[in-house]
C-alpha cells in the first residue's frame, strides 16, 4: 500500500429503554412470548387511535443524554419519519428531527494507552417497530413464501444515540459500544443486550490518508449486531475502502449490509434509492417543555458512572487501574466487591477473587453475580479461613466451586468434608517417610540435584492427605529430609 | 307534527311526560328511513335491530323511574368515520369497506353514558375529503331539499339525515367545514367546537391539526346539549384540552344586548351568492335590532387561507392514510406477488380518487427539497391567519359570515373542477386553521327553497359567544322549514 489511511467512524446506537409501558401506549413490553399478545389499537395503528407519551420514558432518555454529557433541551418535539413497512403499524414511526431531546455531549473511551472522547451529537427518543418472520429458505422478505409480523415489540421506547465522526478504528468502535453499554446499564433503563436486539448499532465510515482534514465519503453499515461483528464489520468496510481508492476509484455513498457468514459488506442501496422520510412534526402529539427541576431531579438519579467509580476504587481501595476498571465497567460486580470490602480489609484479595474464580464460574453459567448464590458475607468468610490458614489455595477453589453450587456455608463446607489444612508436622512426617520409602528412585534423583524431583513427592503427600496437606510445611519437611 | 322532525328536547320533555315511549321514537325514525332512505342514501349502515333492542331497554329504565337524561333514548346517527366497536366503520372507503373496529371513540363511550340509540353509520365523502359528499364509495348522497342537488360534505349524510327526519341528531366531523357546510345546504344547526374541546381519540384522523367532531342538530338548543356530553379532556388524546367544561345550556338565553359583531369583507366578497348575501345582511339587521354592534373588519391574511388549509391537510393526510396498507386490517389486493405490488394494487384499487389526488399533494408538500417551500410556509402563514383572528377577537365578541358562498349545488355540477369545489370551503377552513368555535345556522331558504346557512365565530374556548348569538339569532330568524321529501 502506497498511502497511510485514517478511519473515520461515527456511530448510530438504538437502545430500548425498559421502561413498564410501551413509548406511546398502556402496553406492556414483552419478551419473546406468546405473538401479537401485548398490543392495543395503539400500537397496532388501527384508525383513529392516538399516541400518548409515556412520561417516564423521557425521564429515562433524559438520564441516559445526562449521563453522556448532552445539554437537554428544555422544547423537545417528536416529527413523523414516514416510509412503507410491514412492521411499521402505521407506516411511520414516530421520532425526532430536529428538536432532539439532548445535545452536544461527549464519552470517553479508555484505550489503554490514550483516552478517545467520542463526542455525541444527540441523543433522541422514538419507537420501536415489529418484528417480521419470513416464511422461506432464505429469511428474506423479498424471497419469501409469506412473512409473519408480530407486533409485540412495536412501540417499545428507544432511544438514538449518535456520535460525531470521532472514532478511528474498528477497536475504538467496539471499545466505545462496551464502555456506552456499561454507563446505559449502569443508569438502568435497559438490559442492553446485543444479543436479544435491545442494544443495537449502524455505522457510517470513511477513509482518509492520514494527516488530511476533509472527511472522505463515507457508507452506513447495518446489521452489526454484536460486539465482535461491529469490529469484523467495520474493519472490512475501511480495507475496502482503501482498496478502492488505492485502486484509483471512489467509494460510493450507500447503505451496505454486514453479511456476518461471509465477514464482509454487500451494497443495500445507493444514495438515489434512499428513503425520502418526509419528516414533519408529529401533529397528534404536543410539544415538551421540560422545566430545570426535572432536569435536576433526573440528575440526582443518575449514579456513580463507571469512570468516576474506577477513579474512586484506585484510590479508596488501593487497586490497581486494571482492576479497578474492570470492577467498575460491571454495576453488579462493583457493587459485590464494595460489600465485601465493608466486611473484610484486603480488597485486592476480594478483586483477585472476583476477577477469577468467580467470574469465570458465572460466565460459564452466563448468569450475574447478584443471582449467584454466593452471599458476600460467605466470600469474606472464606477469605479469612484462608489467611489463618486453615486451608489452602488448592482446596479454597473446590470450597469455593461447592459455595457456587449449593450456597453453603465455607466454614462448614470444610468442616463436612474434613478439608481443614494438615499443618501439624507430626502428623505429615509420617506421610513423607512413606512417600520416601516409596519413591526411591525419585529420592535419587533428587540427590543427582533434580531439585523437580521435590514437586513430585509433595505432589504425591498431597494425594495421600486429599490435598490437605500444607504445601509450606511439607516442601520444608521433605528438603530437610533428603539434605 | 311528526314524531321524527321533533328535537331531541322535545322528546326529552314528551318522554318525561310519559306522552311517548322510546320504542315509538325509534321506530318512527326507521319508518322515515323506510320511507325516504333509497332517495337519500344518508346512511352506509342501519343498526335497527339493535336500536329497538336497546330502545326497549330504555324504556325499561324509564318506567323504573330512571331519570330522563339529555339524549337518553334518543336516536341519533353517527358520521362512519367515528369508530363503533363491533360496527363496521368504513370512512366511506373500499379500503376500510369491511373494517370492524376492536374499540369505540371517546365520543361513543361518552354517548353510550347516556344511554343514545345509535340508529345507524352515516355516509361521508371518503375519508371526509370532499364537499358535495360525492366521494363516497357507497354513492353520493342526495339534498333532502332537492334530491338532484348535493347535501354538501364531507358530512352529508349526517346532514341529510337529520334535515329529512332519519335520526333526531347525528355526530359528523369537521376539517375545514365538513359539519357547517353541510349543515348549511341542508338547513340544520353544525357546531365545530374549539380544537381539543372533543377527544379526536376514535375519529379516524384525515388532518390531525384540525379534525374536530361535533353535532347536527335541528336547533342551538339540542347542539348545546350535546356538547355538554362530547366536549372535556381525554387523556387519550393528546391535543385535548384540560379545562373545565361549562354547561353550554347555561348559554342558551336570548339576550346579546350590547355584543359586538364583526363581519370580515374577506368571507364577503366575489363568489359569494347574492341571495346568501342578503341572508346575512337580513340577519345582521336583525342582530343590531336586538342591540348588537355589527362592524365591517379586515382580516388579510384569510387570502391564503384555502392554500394554506390544502397544504397542511394534504400533508397531514398522506401520513394518516398510509397506515392504510392491506397488510393488518381492510382491503387487501390477493393476487400481488410482491410486497410492494400489494401496497400498490390494494391503496390504488382501495382509495378513491379524490383521496389519492390529497395523498399526492400532501407526498410532494412534505418531500425532500419542498418541504421548506410549501409545509413550513403554510405553517407560517396559519399563524398569520391565526393573528388575524386573534386581533379581530380583541375589538369583537363573535364574527359572522355565510357558511357556504352558495346553496346546494347539482350532483356533478362541481365534480370535474376540484378547484371550484374546494372553493365551497372558503368561509369555513379559516376557522380550522385558527382552531376557533363556529356554527352554521340556518338563515332562511333562497328563492328557489334551498337552505342558506349562517356562520357564527368565537373566539377559541368561548363557545358561550357563538352559542348565545346563534340562540337569539335563531329565535329571531324563526327559521321552521322542512324539505318537502
Amino acid at each position: 500500500m502506497k498511502n497511510q489511511y485514517e478511519q473515520v467512524i461515527g456511530l448510530e446506537t438504538h437502545v430500548e429503554l425498559y421502561t413498564n409501558t410501551k413509548m406511546f401506549c398502556g402496553c406492556r413490553l414483552s419478551f419473546g412470548e406468546e405473538k401479537n399478545i401485548y398490543t392495543c389499537p395503539v400500537c397496532l395503528g388501527h384508525p383513529g387511535s392516538l399516541p400518548v407519551i409515556n412520561k417516564k420514558a423521557i425521564e429515562y432518555a433524559a438520564k441516559i443524554a445526562l449521563a453522556l454529557n448532552c445539554k437537554i433541551k428544555k422544547y423537545t418535539i417528536f416529527h413523523r419519519k414516514n416510509y412503507f413497512y410491514p412492521d411499521m403499524p402505521k407506516n411511520y414511526q414516530i421520532s425526532q428531527y430536529d428538536l432532539p431531546l439532548g445535545v452536544g455531549g461527549w464519552l470517553d473511551v479508555d484505550m489503554g494507552s490514550y483516552i478517545r472522547r467520542v463526542r455525541i451529537t444527540r441523543v433522541h427518543m422514538e419507537e420501536d417497530t415489529g418484528k417480521l418472520l419470513h416464511k422461506g429458505t432464505t429469511g428474506r422478505i423479498s424471497e419469501s413464501e409469506a412473512s409473519i409480523v408480530d407486533f409485540n415489540r412495536a412501540g417499545t421506547p428507544l432511544i438514538e444515540v449518535v456520535t460525531e465522526p470521532d472514532i478511528r478504528s474498528p477497536e475504538e468502535a467496539k471499545e466505545y459500544m462496551i464502555v456506552l453499554r456499561n454507563l446505559i446499564l449502569f443508569l438502568d433503563v435497559s438490559n442492553c443486550s446485543m444479543e436479544e436486539g435491545s442494544l443495537r448499532c449502524d455505522a457510517n465510515v470513511s477513509v482518509r490518508k492520514a494527516g488530511e482534514d476533509k472527511i472522505g465519503t463515507k457508507t452506513e453499515i447495518k446489521n452489526l449486531n454484536s460486539f465482535k461483528f461491529l469490529q469484523k464489520g467495520l474493519g472490512y468496510e475501511a480495507k475496502r475502502q482503501i482498496e478502492v481508492l488505492e485502486a484509483g476509484g471512489k467509494v460510493i455513498q450507500q447503505t451496505r449490509h454486514y453479511d456476518s457468514k461471509t465477514g464482509t459488506t454487500k451494497t443495500l442501496r445507493s444514495k438515489e434509492e434512499a428513503h425520502d422520510y418526509r419528516y414533519f412534526p408529529e401533529p397528534d402529539l404536543v410539544p415538551i417543555y421540560i422545566e430545570d427541576k426535572m432536569i435536576e431531579d433526573i440528575r440526582k438519579t443518575i449514579p456513580e458512572l463507571p469512570y468516576v467509580k474506577a477513579k474512586r476504587f484506585e484510590k479508596q481501595y488501593g487497586l490497581p487501574k486494571y482492576d479497578s476498571n474492570f470492577l467498575a465497567n460491571n454495576k453488579d460486580l462493583a457493587d459485590y466487591f464494595e460489600q465485601c470490602c465493608r466486611r473484610y480489609n484486603n480488597a485486592k484479595n476480594i478483586a483477585n477473587w472476583i476477577m477469577g474464580d468467580f467470574s469465570a464460574l458465572i460466565n460459564k453459567e452466563k448468569m450475574t453475580i447478584k443471582d449467584s448464590r454466593i452471599t458476600p458475607e460467605n466470600l469474606c468468610k472464606m477469605l479469612e479461613i484462608i489467611d489463618k490458614g486453615k486451608i489452602n489455595s488448592k482446596i479454597a477453589k473446590a470450597v469455593f466451586e461447592e459455595m457456587f453450587n449449593t450456597g453453603g456455608d465455607p466454614q462448614k463446607i470444610i468442616e463436612d468434608g474434613g478439608l481443614e489444612q494438615i499443618s501439624d508436622e507430626g502428623l505429615l512426617e509420617a506421610v513423607i517417610e512413606e512417600v520416601i520409602k516409596e519413591n526411591p528412585g525419585v529420592v535419587e534423583q533428587f540427590k543427582e540435584g533434580k531439585n523437580k524431583a521435590v514437586g513430585f513427592l509433595i505432589g504425591r503427600v498431597m494425594a495421600k492427605t486429599k490435598g490437605k496437606a500444607n504445601p509450606r510445611i511439607v516442601n520444608n519437611i521433605i528438603t530437610k529430609k533428603l539434605s | 307534527m311528526e314524531i321524527h322532525y321533533l328535537t331531541a328536547h322535545q322528546l326529552k320533555d314528551m318522554l318525561e311526560k310519559r306522552q311517548i315511549s322510546c320504542t315509538e321514537i325509534v321506530k318512527s325514525v326507521y319508518l322515515r328511513i323506510e320511507e325516504v332512505g333509497d332517495r337519500l342514501n344518508s346512511y352506509v349502515r342501519l343498526e335497527k335491530e339493535s336500536a329497538l333492542s336497546r330502545a326497549g331497554e330504555v324504556d325499561k329504565l324509564i318506567s323504573a323511574g330512571s331519570d330522563i337524561e339529555d339524549f337518553m333514548g334518543i336516536p341519533i346517527a353517527v358520521k362512519d368515520n367515528i369508530c363503533t366497536k363491533n360496527i363496521t366503520t368504513t370512512c366511506a372507503s373500499r379500503i376500510l369497506e369491511n373494517y370492524i373496529p376492536i374499540y369505540n371513540a371517546t365520543v361513543i363511550d361518552r354517548l353510550e353514558s347516556r344511554n343514545y340509540i345509535l340508529t345507524g353509520k352515516a355516509n361521508m365523502d371518503e375519508f371526509a375529503m370532499g364537499s358535495s359528499n360525492e366521494n363516497s364509495y357507497f354513492g353520493a348522497v342526495k339534498n333532502p331539499w332537492d334530491t338532484d342537488r348535493v347535501p354538501g360534505g364531507s358530512s352529508g349524510g349526517p346532514a341529510a339525515c337529520v334535515a329529512a327526519g332519519e335520526a333526531v341528531c347525528s355526530l359528523g366531523s369537521d376539517t375545514g367545514g365538513s359539519i357547517r357546510q353541510p349543515a348549511s345546504l341542508c338547513g340544520v344547526v353544525g357546531f365545530k367546537p374549539t380544537y381539543g374541546m372533543v377527544s379526536r381519540y376514535g375519529l379516524v384522523a384525515f388532518a390531525s391539526s384540525l379534525d374536530q367532531i361535533g353535532p347536527l342538530t335541528r336547533d342551538v338548543e339540542d347542539c348545546a346539549a350535546m356538547l355538554n356530553i362530547i366536549c372535556g379532556y381525554d387523556r387519550k388524546d393528546s391535543t385535548s384540552i384540560n379545562v373545565e367544561v361549562p354547561d353550554y345550556k347555561s348559554f342558551l338565553k336570548a339576550d346579546i344586548k350590547g355584543m359586538k359583531i364583526g363581519v370580515p369583507k374577506e368571507l364577503m366578497v366575489e363568489g359569494i351568492d347574492r341571495e346568501v348575501k342578503e341572508a346575512v345582511y337580513r340577519t345582521i339587521k336583525l342582530a343590531e335590532d336586538m342591540g348588537c354592534i355589527v362592524e365591517e373588519i379586515s382580516l388579510p391574511s384569510l387570502e391564503y387561507a384555502l392554500s394554506v388549509y390544502y397544504i397542511i391537510a394534504s400533508s397531514e393526510a398522506s401520513s394518516n392514510l398510509s397506515r392504510f396498507d392491506g397488510v393488518r386490517y381492510g382491503y387487501r389486493n390477493m393476487e400481488a406477488r410482491t410486497l410492494r405490488e400489494m401496497y400498490r394494487r390494494s391503496r390504488a384499487e382501495g382509495f378513491g380518487d379524490e383521496v389519492k389526488r390529497r395523498i399526492m399533494i400532501g407526498t410532494y408538500c412534505l418531500s425532500a427539497g419542498y418541504y421548506d417551500a410549501y409545509y413550513e410556509k403554510a405553517q407560517r402563514v396559519r399563524t398569520l391567519i391565526m393573528g388575524d383572528f386573534k386581533k379581530a377577537f380583541e375589538k369583537f365578541d363573535i364574527l359572522i359570515s355565510p357558511t357556504s358562498p352558495t346553496t346546494a349545488f347539482k350532483i356533478g355540477e362541481k365534480m370535474k373542477d376540484p378547484l371550484t369545489m374546494y372553493l365551497s370551503d372558503i368561509c369555513t377552513i379559516p376557522v380550522n386553521l385558527a382552531g376557533l368555535p363556529a356554527i352554521s345556522i340556518p338563515a332562511g331558504l333562497s328563492g328557489s327553497k334551498l337552505p342558506i346557512g349562517l356562520q357564527i365565530i368565537g373566539n377559541v374556548l368561548r363557545e358561550d359567544n357563538v352559542l348565545k348569538a346563534a340562540y337569539s339569532l335563531e329565535k329571531a330568524i324563526g327559521f321552521t322549514g322542512k324539505p318537502g321529501l
